[in-house]
């Protein structure tokens, strides 16, 4: 069987920069101060499952604890609590990373909710026995709404892969 | 010396094992953790890499500008159809005056309280604006505009026309964190206005603070007024802060279960004061009690107009 991604293309190799500057519009797009809405999805957990899943290689748990003492900086959270959590994210994306690629996209969602779910539980836990209170179970929304948004990111951050459509009749790849 | 085609190729090289590197991070990852929650030494890494990550903050505001610009946009075009309107009809022209004329008072008056509120202290105040609330879904915590080039620090108390809002906890160059009352981790000594009974009060999550540790049989009712008592040496005493909302005495515990509600606008966004740094005074040693009888009872107001 071969690998069922929507697109059979033969993808491109990635660009260091373009996965950088992904990186960076996802911390833009954290840092954007909108006050307590928990169905915002943490953009830079999604982006770093996706990263770890396609390039386990080139991004992982280094990559994951920079983005996560961003993340404590930036949230005022306890220091730590987002590093801990993305580098388990990575870790397990990584191992993941070639079970999950041989599924469609939707069920490649699936997978990854568990994943996100995971991270914030894992935040949720190092918070409580730091002493904080439970901020309710609408605080899970964001990885429902991220697993949401697998499908179209997958679109969006393969764009630079694509290769333009030109038919060789005799090099048919 | 390793001889040639004795090392294996470079796309084998990796680097250290996947579950090795695991391990490394996260127990720098928790040591992070431990440290911050325990000792809260690492306020100068947080400064540091907030200097570092400002511009990008300060980018993520563009999108909430432009919002704001696009709605002042729509605003003034709904403004210039309303002038139309206006010369049309002379009367509704005159409804719209009256309607802005009492936005206009109200937010005179509530500038007023805040004047009269600083004119009251005898320490200095600093009017700022709530940016906004905090992303950290575990805490009560909101962003003001003002940091430490407006010589803004750690500890300083927050009010606005009603009551006592919270108080500042980290500062960063232009900005700074005010925890809210209503944060779990917050407490503020209190006064009942009614008895002048002393107590602690502490915030209990969800918009709501809890009066603890006061007996079963503590002389407190609903409706109770509470103020600062001052003896933190943080709040000036005689601020206004909660009032009591519900009094739960249950025989079982030894003490009553007491939910106030805060009197300031706490989880509403506008303009708070912050209070300068309030200079208190030292405990007279034991033994000099008659002589302090001599002196006027307001102490630390006649040290304070000597600095």
């Amino acid at each position: 069987m071969q690998p069922t991604h929507s697109s059979r293309r033969i993808l491109l190799p990635v660009k260091g920069w373009f996965i950088a500057i992904s990186f960076t519009f996802a911390l833009f797009l954290n840092l954007i101060p909108v006050g307590r809405m928990p169905f915002l999805p943490d953009w830079i957990a999604l982006t770093l499952a996706f990263w770890c899943v396609r390039e386990p290689l080139r991004v992982g748990m280094g990559a994951a604890f920079v983005l996560g003492v961003a993340m404590d900086v930036a949230d005022g959270s306890v220091m730590g609590q987002h590093a801990l959590a993305y580098v388990l994210l990575a870790f397990a994306a990584a191992g993941l990373a070639r079970r999950i690629l041989w599924f469609p996209l939707q069920q490649q969602a699936l997978h990854v909710l568990p994943l996100l779910l995971g991270t914030q539980l894992l935040m949720l836990t190092t918070r409580m026995v730091g002493g904080a209170d439970f901020p309710g179970f609408l605080y899970f929304a964001s990885s429902l709404v991220a697993a949401l948004l697998w499908h179209p990111l997958t679109y969006l951050l393969l764009i630079p892969q694509f290769r333009p459509v030109e038919r060789d009749e005799n090099r048919p790849i | 010396m390793s001889v040639v085609g004795h090392q294996p190729p470079p796309f084998f090289k990796r680097g250290p094992a996947p579950l090795a590197r695991l391990v490394f991070f996260v127990a720098i990852s928790l040591t992070l953790v431990v440290v911050d929650l325990r000792f809260r030494t690492l306020e100068w890494a947080r400064l540091a890499l907030a200097t570092v990550t400002y511009p990008l903050q300060r980018a993520g505001f563009l999108p909430v500008d432009m919002l704001n610009d696009f709605g002042g946009y729509f605003s003034s075009i709904s403004t210039l159809q309303q002038d139309n309107a206006e010369l049309r009809q002379r009367q509704l022209a005159t409804a719209n005056l009256l309607l802005r004329q009492e936005h206009l008072e109200l937010e005179n008056q509530r500038l007023r309280a805040l004047l009269d509120m600083k004119d009251r202290q005898p320490a200095e105040g600093r009017v700022a604006e709530i940016l906004y609330a905090a992303r950290d879904p575990f805490s009560r915590r909101v962003i003001i505009d003002k940091g430490i080039n407006d010589r803004i620090v750690a500890g300083q108390a927050v009010i606005d026309d009603i009551g006592v809002v919270g108080q500042v906890t980290r500062v960063f160059p232009l900005t700074s964190e005010v925890t809210l009352l209503t944060d779990k981790d917050q407490a503020i000594p209190v006064q009942v206005m009614r008895n002048g009974l002393r107590a602690v009060l502490a915030g209990a999550g969800a918009g709501s603070l809890e009066l603890r540790f006061l007996a079963a049989n503590a002389e407190i009712q609903e409706g109770d007024q509470l103020v600062t008592s001052g003896l933190d040496g943080i709040y000036l005493p005689g601020l206004p802060v909660a009032k009591v909302a519900r009094v739960e005495r249950d025989t079982a515990f030894g003490f009553a279960r007491i939910v106030c509600e805060p009197l300031a606008g706490i989880e509403r966004h506008g303009m708070v004061l912050v209070l300068g740094k309030r200079v208190v005074t030292e405990a007279p040693p034991p033994a000099d009690n008659e002589e302090r009888k001599d002196k006027p009872a307001k102490g630390h107001r006649t040290r304070k107009a000597d600095h």
